[in-house]
């Protein structure tokens, strides 16, 4: 099971050249919370993913992670956390960070080989079977559709058992089927305990799965739902946009 | 994960992904030979010419065939943005660079595998007695010249006219490392053919400065 790990967003801000795609956000997303992103194109969602994933730095500010009470005591895992974050995180981002000219067991068998996981064929061989392309293992990522590609995308990401989720607009290009997979996904993985961040335009049924709901605009957090609040009502609001 | 590991690993995919699609190979071969063979046609030289120009012109198909290798190393970790998850990988960004230094290695030099044979048939020169010893040349050389191009082909993926900018960065770097390599494979082609070690120490020497300085600068060569 994923060890807890939340995420502090301490005053960040982030430019590129004069335009500011980050205007001093704080968040405390605690261990275990489901957070979905709201907010229109260009609010920063991706920006504050992207820094969560730590692909890019902040200007000005601090991203940090932070264990739950369970892991704090595990010297271990908190040093692991300080150390290696990364071996903590899964991202879906935009693109599938897939290679297309390598099949869909050959793309896993590299991430897992990379993240040292155990049993690299048994574990392949189960994230193919669960993301229902098991019999395309041998195919070539480039003649998949689009909804294949973002399966084997999630799959991927969630291939090391990550303990932060990140998701940007993971939904897009999967069939009505591919929800239902990636929402059944989505429920197992809170049930673990992971902590979830999802931004996301269209509504979808894993939405409902969200304890908390913050919505950006124009690099700022505009409305937050907070750790014990309800965030129905910022999703019923995304409902009536649509 | 050590380095070395997490590289042979990069160096793996590298290798799988150019055998299957054969693009930079393919390419970078049948260019270095047309430019080898027009030259041979233009000036018809003779043994003595041969032995003057001909170590330049086979650096110059090197530079230009590797200018077109190296291009496409990182960019095209672009299309599917296959870079934001090596870098997420906990392995460390030098990993990354060095299976990629590697694998360009192993492409140039089977580029040159096939080059220098005809090379040497159209300039009528003889390969024998200096074979070990061009191989020594040409494995400096070409170290020097993938270490730099594979960091540069870092640094200018991000830009929108990468294809112009890696030859605007990397030739004026270059320079001392080709007239290092055209004189060590000059005096290689001479009457009385000899290893000039002075040049020689100052291939291995590049190599090292430049391997270390992309050791100590690849987490900003891969930050975004």
């Amino acid at each position: 099971m994923p060890a807890s790990i939340g995420v502090s967003f301490h005053n960040v801000e982030k430019r590129f050249g004069s335009l500011a795609a980050l205007r001093g956000v704080s968040l405390e997303i605690r261990a275990g919370e489901f957070v979905a992103l709201l907010g229109p194109n260009g609010a920063g969602k991706t920006t504050l993913l992207r820094m969560a994933a730590l692909l890019m730095s902040p200007t000005r500010g601090a991203v940090q992670f932070t264990s739950s009470e369970a892991a704090v005591n595990d010297r271990v895992r908190a040093q692991a956390i300080v150390l290696r974050p990364e071996q903590l995180i899964g991202l879906v981002g935009h693109s599938t960070l897939l290679y297309d000219e390598l099949t869909a067991a050959e793309n896993l068998t590299l991430f897992a080989r990379l993240y040292a996981l155990d049993k690299i064929a048994d574990t392949v061989a189960t994230a193919l079977d669960d993301c229902g392309l098991a019999t395309r293992a041998g195919s070539l990522v480039r003649t998949f559709s689009r909804g294949m590609r973002q399966r084997l995308a999630i799959a991927r990401a969630l291939l090391h058992q990550p303990s932060v989720i990140l998701l940007d607009e993971p939904a897009a290009g999967l069939d009505r089927q591919g929800l239902a997979w990636f929402s059944a996904r989505l429920a197992r993985l809170k049930a673990d305990g992971c902590t979830v961040l999802m931004s996301i335009h269209a509504r979808n049924e894993s939405l409902d799965l969200a304890t908390r709901a913050v919505a950006l605009a124009g690099g700022r957090v505009e409305h937050d739902s907070g750790s014990a609040g309800d965030p129905r009502v910022l999703l019923a609001a995304l409902r009536r946009e649509q | 994960m050590t380095t070395a590991k997490a590289a042979s690993i990069i160096l793996a995919k590298e290798l799988r992904l150019e055998f299957r699609t054969r693009e930079l190979l393919t390419a970078t071969v049948i260019f270095a030979l047309v430019v080898v063979v027009l030259f041979s046609f233009a000036f018809d030289p003779t043994a003595a010419e041969s032995r003057r120009y001909g170590p330049g012109l086979l650096w110059i198909a090197f530079l230009f065939a590797g200018s077109l290798m190296l291009n496409p190393s990182f960019a095209r970790e672009q299309n599917n943005e296959t870079l934001d998850a090596l870098r997420m990988a906990p392995i460390s960004s030098f990993a990354i660079l060095l299976g990629k230094i590697l694998a360009n290695f192993i492409f140039m030099s089977l580029a040159e595998l096939a080059l220098v044979p005809v090379f040497a048939v159209l300039y009528n020169l003889s390969l024998a007695g200096i074979v070990w010893r061009l191989i020594l040349v040409l494995v400096l050389g070409t170290l020097g010249l993938t270490v730099t191009g594979t960091v540069f082909s870092a640094v200018s993926a991000h830009a929108r006219m990468r294809e112009l900018l890696l030859p605007l960065l990397l030739l004026p770097l270059l320079t001392p490392l080709l007239i290092a390599a055209v004189e060590s494979t000059a005096s290689l082609f001479a009457e009385q053919p000899a290893l000039d070690r002075t040049w020689l120490a100052f291939l291995a020497g590049f190599d090292i400065v430049f391997l270390t300085a992309s050791w100590l600068l690849c987490d900003h060569l891969l930050a975004e």
